[in-house]
Parts: C-alpha cells; structure tokens; sequence
C-alpha cells in the first residue's frame, strides 16, 4: 500500500469547539475504508482525539499531519501555544490544567496525554514554553 | 444483543442515531469524564452517562460504544442530537440511575 499523507486545521476550542474531533473522526473513516485493522483503528482514534482536544483547549488550535503506511500510522500534532511547563507532571493520570469551562463539558479529567501513551506504540513529545509543542505518535498496523 | 433489542426490554426512550441500533451490545460503561471513558470503556459497550453534549457523541464515536444511554433523564444538546443522527451514533434516555441501570443490563447480557 502506498504511504497516504492527511492534514488538518484543529480549530481553537474558543472559536469552535464543536468541530473538536472532526480530524479524528475523519482519519477513523478513511482507515476504516482501506480496510485497517479494527484494534489499530480504535488506539488510533482515540490518541488523536485526545491529541486534537489538547491542541484546541490548551493550545489556541494547531495542525494534524497523519501519514498511513501499511507498516504504521504516524500522528504529528503540531502548535504553537504556550508549551508544556512540566512535561513528567502532565504525563500522570488525573493531572490537569484544564480551564473549568471545558471541565464542565466532561475534560479536564487529567487523562489526555496517559492515554495518548497508553495507545500508541510510541510517543514523543517537543516543546518549549512559549514557542509550542509538537507531539509524534505512532500506531503499529 | 443489539442496542434495540435492549432498548426495548429496558424500555429506553430514543433520542437521536437510530440507524446505528443493530450495533452490538457486548458490554457497559458508566462515567462522565470524557477522556477517562474514552481510555477504559470497551468496544461495544452501552456507555451510561450525564453527559448529553456534542463531544460525548465525538467519544461514543470514537471508542466504538455500541449506544449512549442519558441517566436520571439527563437532557441532550440540540447539536448533539444533529451529530449523533449524522454519525449514527444511537442515543436514548431513562429515568433509572447509572447504578440501576447497570445493574438491569448486567442481568440482560448475563441472561
């Protein structure tokens, strides 16, 4: 199979939180038309999910490039919002910074960047405070 | 089981995605943090849940929840309900709590 290289706009969750997931969903569908494996589908979907609500709520919106290979598939979120101060302290599960609006919506439960982790084969994280911060993920086929 | 057959022998009231009713019904979840249901629940599950918003359909989406179920009557979004129909994602309500109603589907998928 031929590499298939997607990109996304991730709107700010000020301007429109209602099309937080669109890109996720969009990736979910195109894997599910080339006919991916289910298992690797769903880790997919769900760490590019919680990758594109981070990017909307913290980071005032940013960009998605996902590259799909029969091997793989790589998920590059890329912002430039205001970085993660304590990249060890965000990693732990119940640790949240984010604002009570969108707490109120059902986030903020501190589990975005521990299930990224979890369902990903790898996952890496550059950021500097007040440039941005670009996360790499990888789902094995 | 599918979602109708158990939205029927619970006496759920529809809202919104029904076209995604023949979905499957192996297993449940209860919780209202969204990131937490979306890392724990299993596929398949009917995810029982306050939250009636539009980013509660994007995670039933997501993680393959076989249907929403809103306990205590918990209300839907309008945009929710636009979303849910377009992404058949089925959604219904009940008066029951999340414990009650746990406990009626755990007698249902163990029957």
């Amino acid at each position: 199979m031929a590499g298939l290289r997607l990109t996304y706009d991730i709107p700010s969750a000020d301007d429109d939180f209602t099309r937080a997931g669109e890109a996720s969903g969009s990736v979910k569908k195109k894997l599910r038309q080339i006919g991916y494996n289910p298992e690797a589908i769903r880790k997919v979907s769900i760490a590019m999910y919680e990758g594109e609500i981070n990017v909307a709520i913290h980071a005032g919106g940013g960009e998605a490039i996902v590259e799909i290979s029969s091997d793989a598939v790589t998920m590059k979120l890329i912002d430039h919002g205001p970085g993660i101060a304590d990249v060890e302290k965000a990693m732990q599960e119940g640790w949240s910074t984010a604002p009570e609006a969108v707490r109120n919506l059902g986030f903020g439960a501190g589990m975005g960047l521990p299930n990224m982790k979890k369902y990903t084969d790898s996952m890496d994280i550059e950021t500097e405070v007040g440039k941005g911060t670009t996360i790499t993920m990888v789902v094995k086929a | 089981m599918t979602v109708t057959d158990l939205a029927s022998q619970l006496n759920l009231k529809p809202l919104a995605g029904l076209e995604g009713a023949h979905n499957e019904v192996t297993s449940c979840y209860a919780g209202d943090l969204l990131s937490w249901v979306m890392g724990r629940a299993k596929e398949g599950s009917v995810w029982l849940t306050v939250m009636g918003n539009i980013n509660a359909v994007a995670v039933a989406t997501l993680a393959d929840c076989a249907c929403i179920v809103l306990t205590e009557n918990a209300p839907l979004d309008e945009d929710a309900r636009i979303r849910a129909d377009m992404q058949n994602v089925p959604i219904y309500s009940t008066e029951y709590n999340a414990f009650e109603m746990s406990v009626k589907i755990a007698a249902l998928l163990n029957s």
